[in-house]
């Protein structure tokens, strides 16, 4: 099979199948079971077909990228892009993920959504997404990564709002996408700014043309800084978070897939495939990893006193694309990566796990009416006990190699520094608290789950996909075991080898005592702390009480997110709304439409006094004739 | 123009004499269009301006040894003709309706 036949039709499957669920299935068709056949099997071929590119990757004498030049797409004076794939390193890494975490989640979602009023909607929109994911990270050029950026954002338009006779679900959805366009507004002024310094938005032609590092504030820099503007909006970092948690609203495996695996991650993506590029501009650099750590600590805190198990994970999520954007942003952009596939793993397996809850709770999302289900369902438990070692990072599971990657490079690395590396840990162990609150809270102590509520374990479809995610998590972090530990049993770092050929990481410098040492700080940190939180919350919930009553105010600021909704809702949302009502009230009607009125006075006007001369008169029309005859003579005779 | 026989004799008539002639006939056609009410006179009136021009068409024929002219004039006589028959139909229907053939009636038949 030519590599251009298997990228054809790993875009095409999915794409067949948004047809077949969009358009043949009747809107409201009930049976799920069909339209969750097709889409799952559209996801699979795909997923099969991004595993055999893939392994033509792996191979002794394999090519290096395997590309597939379709059509060319626009060609306008100096302005090209094409309609090209190009399957590498990077985008094999991703399709994997997208295509075998995508799979799995349109198996589960057929035992979600078997109660749903319009699941071959929910089936479309879901393959959709899914073919655009695919065209983001696969496009050769940034114009192209720019659709499926656009493509991914409206599936999860359309998905957030999926229940949207639901106003406040709606709202979300619309929350979502507006943000985002302040991001992509960025996004395309940095796209801009690229074509302008080299004249090309290809990947390969960028590469090439990048020269050495622009130390200043130059043009680069700029274009740099509003490719991440657009980066913090897809991926929900400080400033531009707010949307991801409302984003809950949406089927929970959308969540799973959309708000935690792949798209958020696209912004990481796209700073990965342009790593030459952002390594020249040392300024963006240390604002992406500023912003990158402060955001893990800071949706880290807020994730400490949320009661919503969704909502909790939303801000895990936030806080740990904070880590991949700290990772990337001290130049361990493989490291970055490396979270990226884990967190795809765990964190879509928790969202899963969560949905699997909510399913068996039938919708009761309220943690503080959970408690002791570990008895009632003991698949839904064990996988996620799998994700919460992951993401707490318990050594040997694949958090503790990504995140502690990461944190070694923050400490080591040229572009990073010890006061990082503290927030890192910092948001190490919160996330620790939290998280092991969320497993205190659901499945662990006493049950407080209503008495009217029948629990039951979910059915096959949905355990399968946890079951598989949660091994998974544990081994995922088997391929990038960091030199220390791994000489020792001499296993070579795979994933540091595989993505060396596209990404330059930058040096970092340490002694192995180092790292062992702050391996350790963080390891033991996190462990302390959710020893802390499973302690206050499975056997004194007195003294947690107690504690609220002392810090009062520190917990409403924190519970209520710091405010940071009502924050811009003053500062951005209202006095956008009186200016755009001025606009209306002023501009509009008294400016343009005035002037409107006034031109069609002026020709109405016109019109009437014109009309007075056809009256239906035979003999004035003669006049006029004779009087413009005349008036020919007259100009005749006497010139 | 100067014509060169006038100096023989007295009565002999020139083409300005009939160029006169048609300007006046023309004129008077021209009036009776625009001022009369009557729809017969107001055709009278045009079939007076279509002769006016024929009769300049023969005498310029008739001055320039060209038959050109005179067979522009079968073709005037033939138009005027067929449009003093359409013209004289639609004043019987007019007459037919209000019982007189005044000009102002013919506003009525605009769509």
């Amino acid at each position: 099979m030519t590599d251009k036949f298997l990228i054809a039709t790993m875009l095409l499957s999915p794409l067949i199948g948004f047809l077949i669920n969009g358009l043949l299935v009747n809107y409201n068709n009930k049976s799920y079971l069909r339209s969750g056949i097709v889409a799952t099997v559209a996801a699979a071929i795909s997923f099969l077909a991004a595993a055999t590119l893939f392994l033509k990757l792996l191979g002794v004498s394999a090519p290096e990228v395997v590309k597939a030049h379709f059509f060319e797409w626009i060609n306008v004076g100096q302005f090209k892009a094409n309609a090209a794939f190009v399957v590498d390193h990077i985008s094999g890494i991703m399709i994997l993920i997208i295509t075998g975490v995508g799979t799995l989640i349109h198996l589960y979602s057929i035992g979600y959504m078997s109660h749903d009023e319009k699941p071959a909607k929910y089936f479309s929109y879901l393959n959709l997404f899914l073919f655009n994911m695919l065209i983001l990270v696969l496009g050769d050029n940034l114009l192209l990564l720019f659709v499926g950026w656009e493509g991914v954002g409206l599936c999860s338009y359309l998905l957030i709002g999926f229940w949207f006779t639901d106003s406040e679900k709606a709202k979300a959805g619309m929350k979502a996408f507006v943000v985002n366009r302040i991001g992509d507004a960025g996004f395309i002024l940095g796209l801009f700014l690229i074509f302008i310094l080299f004249k090309t938005v290809e990947f390969e032609e960028l590469a090439k043309l990048t020269y050495a590092p622009e130390l200043g504030w130059g043009l680069l820099t700029f274009a740099t800084m509003f490719l991440f503007i657009g980066a913090t909006g897809k991926s929900a970092q400080i400033p531009l978070y707010v949307w991801l948690p409302d984003a809950m609203a949406g089927p929970t495996p959308v969540s799973a897939l959309i708000h935690a695996a792949t798209m958020v991650t696209a912004g990481v993506y796209m700073i990965v495939r342009l790593n030459f590029m952002f390594m020249a501009t040392p300024n963006t650099m240390m604002l992406i990893a500023t912003i990158g750590a402060l955001t893990a600590v800071f949706a880290a805190s807020i994730g400490l006193f949320q009661n919503d198990i969704k909502k909790i994970l939303a801000y895990s999520t936030v806080s740990q694309l904070g880590y991949m954007f700290l990772g990337v942003g001290v130049g361990a952009f493989k490291a970055g990566m490396f979270h990226l596939m884990t967190h795809a793993f765990f964190k879509a397996l928790m969202f899963l796990g969560a949905g699997s809850v909510i399913h068996g709770m039938h919708e009761e999302q309220d943690v503080r009416k959970m408690g002791g289900l570990s008895k009632k369902m003991p698949i839904t438990y064990l996988t996620f006990l799998f994700g919460w070692l992951a993401i707490i990072g318990t050594p040997l599971f694949s958090g503790f190699f990504s995140k502690d990657e990461i944190l070694w490079k923050t400490f080591a690395s040229p572009m990073g520094s010890k006061f990082l590396w503290f927030l890192g840990v910092l948001g190490a162990a919160l996330t620790a608290f939290y998280m092991t609150r969320l497993m205190a809270l659901t499945f662990w102590g006493k049950s407080r789950v209503d008495k009217s509520v029948h629990v039951h374990e979910s059915p096959i479809v949905m355990t399968l996909p946890l079951v598989i995610l949660a091994v998974l998590s544990l081994i995922g972090g088997w391929v990038g075991i960091p030199e220390v530990i791994g000489h020792i049993f001499s296993i070579p770092n795979g994933w540091e080898h595989w993505l060396s050929k596209q990404v330059v990481d930058a040096a970092a410098h340490g002694s192995h005592l180092e790292e062992w040492l702050t391996m350790a700080t963080s390891v033991i940190l996190a462990g302390c702390s959710a020893y802390c939180a499973y302690f206050i919350y499975t056997k004194k919930a007195d003294a947690l009480e107690k504690l609220k009553n002392q810090y009062g105010k520190i917990y409403n600021i924190i519970s209520n997110k710091y405010y940071i909704d009502e924050l811009y809702q003053k500062t951005i949302v209202v006095p956008l709304v009186l200016l755009s009502k001025w606009f209306w009230s002023f501009v509009d009607v008294k400016i343009v439409d005035r002037t409107t009125y006034l031109l069609a006075d002026i020709v109405r006007g016109a019109g009437s006094s014109l009309r007075l001369m056809v009256n239906g008169n035979v003999q004035q029309y003669a006049l006029y004739i004779v009087a413009g005859m005349v008036a020919v003579l007259v100009v005749i005779l006497t010139r | 123009m100067q014509d060169q026989k006038g100096a023989h004799t007295m009565l002999h008539v020139g083409l300005n004499h009939y160029l006169v002639l048609s300007g006046v006939l023309f004129s008077i056609g021209v009036l009776g269009v625009l001022l009369r009410k009557n729809a017969l006179i107001i055709l009278m009136s045009i079939e007076l301006m279509l002769n006016a021009v024929n009769l300049s068409f023969v005498a310029f024929s008739k001055y320039a040894q060209n038959m050109d002219g005179q067979i522009m004039v079968f073709f005037v006589m033939t138009i005027a003709a067929a449009e003093a028959a359409v013209g004289l139909a639609i004043a019987v229907a007019v007459f037919k309706r209000f019982k007189e053939v005044n000009i102002a009636h013919f506003e009525n038949l605009k769509g």
